[in-house]
C-alpha cells in the first residue's frame, strides 16, 4: 500500500476533463450555497441526489465534495459581511470577522479566511490521505460486534454530545430510527410499519427524507419567520492582505488546522468545538489581546482554518468506516448508498478509483476555491441581495422536482410534505435534525451488524463483547453518557470557578 | 446545559411543545404495536429477529416523550432555530405558510393529471406570491420558464420523462 502512488492514480482520475468539470461545478455551487442564506451544503447535495443518480459515482462524489468544501468558503463570506451566520461552524468567524468588516477591513478578513481555508483544507486533505489508510488497515480486522459498538458510539455522540438539549437529541434520533424501520425487513421478509400500503414496502427513500427535512422543512420554517426589513450588507472590494496581516495570520492558520482535523475525525466531531478552542487559544496567545472583540485578524484566521480542517477530518471516518458525523457527510453517505456502493472499510479496497480520485479532487477543489474566492468575492457578495421570494420558492420547486424524479410517484410528494412539516416542527421546538438523518442512515446498518454478531455467536449475548475494540468502545460510550452527571456533581460540590463557559458568555466577556 | 431555557423569543412561550411529546409518544406506541403484530418464528440463523429493533426504538421514543413532557412542564423550552433570514421577533406567520402548503398540495393533485409544466408553474408562481412578491406577470413568466426548462432539461439531459399530462403531444 503505497499512499503516494495511489494518490497519483487518484490525480489521474480527478484530472480527466469530465471530473475536472464536475469539481469546478461543485466548488462553484458550493460557494454559491455557502453564500446564499437559508441554504447549505447538506441541502444542496440532498437536492442534487435525484439528478445525479445517472452520473458516474466518482464524478458525482467529486462534485459533492466540491460543494462541501465550497460551502465552507462561502459560509465565511456571509458571516463576515452579514454577521448572521447560518451555520453554527461560522458563528465564531462572524464575531471578529464582522467587526473587522465594520472597521473597513472586510478585504483583509475575507482574505485571511480564504487563504486560511486553503492552507487548512490542503493540510487536512493530506492528513486524510495519510491517516485514512491506517484506519482502514485497523478496521478491516474488526468483526461485526466491533462495528456495532462503533456505530452505537457514533449515534450517541451525534445525539448526546452535539446540540443543546440531550432529550431533544434522543427524540430526534428515535424518529430517524423509526423512519429507517419502514419497509420490508431484509432478513425475515416481514413488513414493518408499512400499514398495508404497498408503496411503503420498499421503505422511505433516504433522498425523500433528506430533501424533506433539509429543504422543505427549512424553506417553510424560514417562510414563517421571514425577515422583512433589509439586512445591512457591508460592501467589499478585492480581498487582500498586507505584510503585517500575513505575519499575524499564518500561526493561527496552523494552530486552527491542528484543532480542526482531530475533532472532525472523531465520532463526536463537528466544527463548533475546534473553532471555539481556536478562538480562545488565539485570544490568549495574541500580542494584541485588546483587539479581540473589535476585529482581531487572528480571531478570523484561526477559527476559519479550524472549520475547514474539521471538514477534511470528517471525511476520515466517512470514507474509512462508513460513519458520518455531520449532516453533509450523512447526505454524502446516502449518495454512496443510492449508487449501490457499500460504505465501510472495504470501500478503499473495492473502490480505489473512487476513493483516491475523491481525495485528489479535494486538493484540486481547494486550489480552485482559492482562485474563485479571492478575486471574485465582490461578485459572490451580490448573491446576498437575491430576492427572498424567488430563493425560497426555488428551493420548494427543486425539492418537489427532485423528490418526484426519484420514483415518479406523487405519493413521494405526500411523504415530502408530511416529513417537511416534521422538519418545520423540529426547527420550531429545537429538535436537532442531525440525529434524525444519521439515525435513519445508520439504523438499518446497525441492525444488520447486531444480527450478524449474534448469528455468529449462536444467539449468545457474549457475542456482542467478544472483541477488545468493541468492549473499549462500549466503555467510551458509558463514560460519555456518565460524564455530564459527573460534571454536574463537580459543579455542585467541587471548587467554585467559572469553568466551561458557554460560547456567548465567553464572547460577551 | 441540557436544560437550556430561552425566554427571549416568543416562540418559547406556552406549553405547545407538549404536542411534540405527544407526537413522540404516539410514534413510539405505533412502532411497538406494529412490532407486536409481527409473527416471526424463532430461527437459528436470525436469533435477533425482526422485532428486536422496533421494540428498542419504540421504547426509546416513549422514554424521550416522557422525558420531554417532564422537561417542558418544569419550564424547559426548545430553542427555535435561527438563520440569516430568520427573524424570531415575530410569531410564526401562517399567512405565508398556509398558501405555500396550498401551492404544494395543488402540485401533488395536478402533477399526474395536468402534467409538470402546468403544476410546476403554479407551484412556483403560488410560492413566490405567498412569500410576498407582487410582480404577477414577471413571476408568471419566470415560473413558466422554470417549469418548461426543467421539463426539457430532465428529458434531454437526464433521460427522465416528467409527466406531460394534458399537454402530451404538444410538448
Amino acid at each position: 500500500m503505497d499512499v503516494f502512488n495511489l494518490l497519483m492514480q487518484g490525480f489521474s482520475t480527478a484530472l480527466t476533463p469530465m471530473n475536472l468539470l464536475y469539481a469546478c461545478l461543485g466548488v462553484l455551487l458550493g460557494t454559491a450555497v455557502g453564500v446564499l442564506p437559508g441554504i447549505g451544503p447538506a441541502m444542496a447535495i440532498a437536492l442534487l441526489l435525484p439528478i445525479t443518480s445517472n452520473l458516474e459515482p466518482t464524478s458525482a462524489l467529486i462534485m459533492f465534495a466540491g460543494i462541501y468544501y465550497g460551502g465552507m468558503y462561502g459560509g465565511s463570506t456571509t458571516s463576515i459581511l452579514l454577521n448572521t451566520p447560518g451555520e453554527s461552524s461560522t458563528v465564531i468567524t462572524a464575531i471578529e470577522g464582522h467587526k473587522m468588516a465594520k472597521a473597513g477591513r472586510a478585504a483583509q478578513a475575507l482574505a485571511t479566511a480564504a487563504i486560511g481555508s486553503f492552507v487548512a483544507g490542503t493540510i487536512g486533505t493530506a492528513l486524510l490521505a495519510t491517516v485514512a489508510p491506517f484506519v482502514v488497515q485497523f478496521a478491516v480486522s474488526l468483526g461485526p460486534s466491533s462495528y456495532l459498538a462503533i456505530m452505537v458510539l457514533g449515534l450517541l455522540t451525534v445525539t448526546a454530545v452535539l446540540g443543546a438539549s440531550k432529550i431533544r437529541g434522543f427524540a430526534s434520533l428515535g424518529l430517524g430510527l423509526a423512519i429507517g424501520l419502514v419497509g420490508m425487513d431484509p432478513v425475515s421478509g416481514q413488513q414493518r410499519l408499512t400499514f398495508g400500503i404497498p408503496l411503503l414496502s420498499d421503505g422511505v427513500d433516504i433522498v425523500v427524507v433528506a430533501v424533506a427535512i433539509f429543504a422543505v422543512g427549512e424553506a417553510l420554517w424560514i417562510a414563517a419567520h421571514l425577515r422583512r426589513q433589509k439586512l445591512s450588507i457591508i460592501p467589499v472590494g478585492q480581498p487582500w492582505m498586507g505584510k503585517e496581516d500575513w505575519k499575524r495570520s499564518w500561526k493561527p492558520w496552523l494552530r486552527g488546522t491542528a484543532f480542526g482535523f482531530p475533532f472532525g475525525a472523531m465520532p463526536a466531531g463537528g466544527a463548533e468545538v475546534p473553532t471555539f478552542l481556536s478562538y480562545v487559544t488565539e485570544k490568549k496567545l495574541s500580542r494584541h489581546p485588546e483587539e479581540f472583540g473589535h476585529g482581531a485578524i487572528e480571531g478570523v484566521a484561526g477559527p476559519e482554518a479550524a472549520n475547514n480542517a474539521s471538514a477534511a477530518g470528517t471525511l476520515t471516518p466517512l470514507l474509512a468506516l462508513g460513519l458520518p458525523t455531520n449532516a453533509t457527510a450523512g447526505v454524502m453517505l446516502a449518495a454512496l448508498m443510492t449508487f449501490g456502493i457499500q460504505p465501510g472499510p472495504l470501500l478503499f479496497e473495492n473502490e480505489p478509483v473512487l476513493v483516491w480520485g475523491l481525495i485528489a479532487s479535494l486538493f484540486i477543489g481547494n486550489a480552485l476555491l482559492l482562485l474563485i474566492n479571492l478575486p471574485m468575492a465582490p461578485v459572490w457578495a451580490k448573491l446576498l441581495r437575491i430576492p427572498r421570494p424567488y430563493l425560497y420558492a426555488g428551493i420548494l420547486f427543486f425539492a418537489t422536482l427532485g423528490a418526484f424524479a426519484v420514483n415518479m410517484q406523487a405519493f413521494d410528494l405526500i411523504l415530502l410534505l408530511v416529513l417537511g412539516a416534521l422538519g418545520f416542527a423540529m426547527r420550531r421546538y429545537g429538535l436537532p435534525v442531525l440525529p434524525l438523518i444519521i439515525g435513519l442512515i445508520l439504523g438499518p446498518r446497525l441492525e444488520g451488524q447486531l444480527r450478524k454478531s449474534l448469528q455468529l455467536s449462536g444467539g449468545d449475548v457474549s457475542g456482542l463483547f467478544n472483541e477488545p475494540v468493541g468492549v473499549v468502545t462500549y466503555i467510551l460510550v458509558a463514560v460519555l453518557l456518565a460524564l455530564p452527571l459527573f460534571i454536574r456533581l463537580w459543579r455542585k460540590f467541587g471548587p467554585q470557578k467559572p469553568g466551561a463557559m458557554h460560547v456567548e458568555d465567553q464572547i460577551n466577556a | 446545559m441540557s436544560q437550556k431555557t430561552d425566554a427571549g423569543t416568543p416562540a418559547s412561550k406556552g406549553r405547545s411543545e407538549l404536542g411534540i411529546a405527544a407526537l413522540l409518544g404516539a410514534a413510539g406506541a405505533v412502532v411497538l404495536i406494529d412490532a407486536s403484530r409481527i409473527a416471526a418464528p424463532y430461527s437459528q440463523t436470525d436469533v435477533v429477529g425482526p422485532r428486536t429493533m422496533p421494540i428498542i426504538i419504540g421504547c426509546l421514543l416513549l422514554v424521550s416523550a416522557a422525558a420531554l413532557a417532564i422537561a417542558v412542564l418544569r419550564g424547559s423550552r426548545g430553542q427555535a432555530e435561527e438563520g440569516e433570514d430568520v427573524d424570531l421577533s415575530h410569531p410564526s406567520d401562517w399567512k405565508t405558510v398556509v398558501p405555500l402548503v396550498g401551492a404544494f398540495v395543488l402540485n401533488i393533485l395536478l402533477i399526474d393529471a395536468a402534467g409538470w409544466v402546468i403544476s410546476g408553474t403554479l407551484l412556483f408562481w403560488g410560492s413566490v406570491w405567498a412569500l410576498g412578491s407582487r410582480h404577477y406577470i414577471r413571476d408568471g413568466l419566470i415560473s413558466l420558464a422554470l417549469a418548461l426548462g426543467t421539463f426539457y432539461g430532465f428529458y434531454f439531459g437526464l433521460g427522465i420523462k416528467l409527466p406531460a399530462g394534458i399537454l402530451a403531444g404538444i410538448l
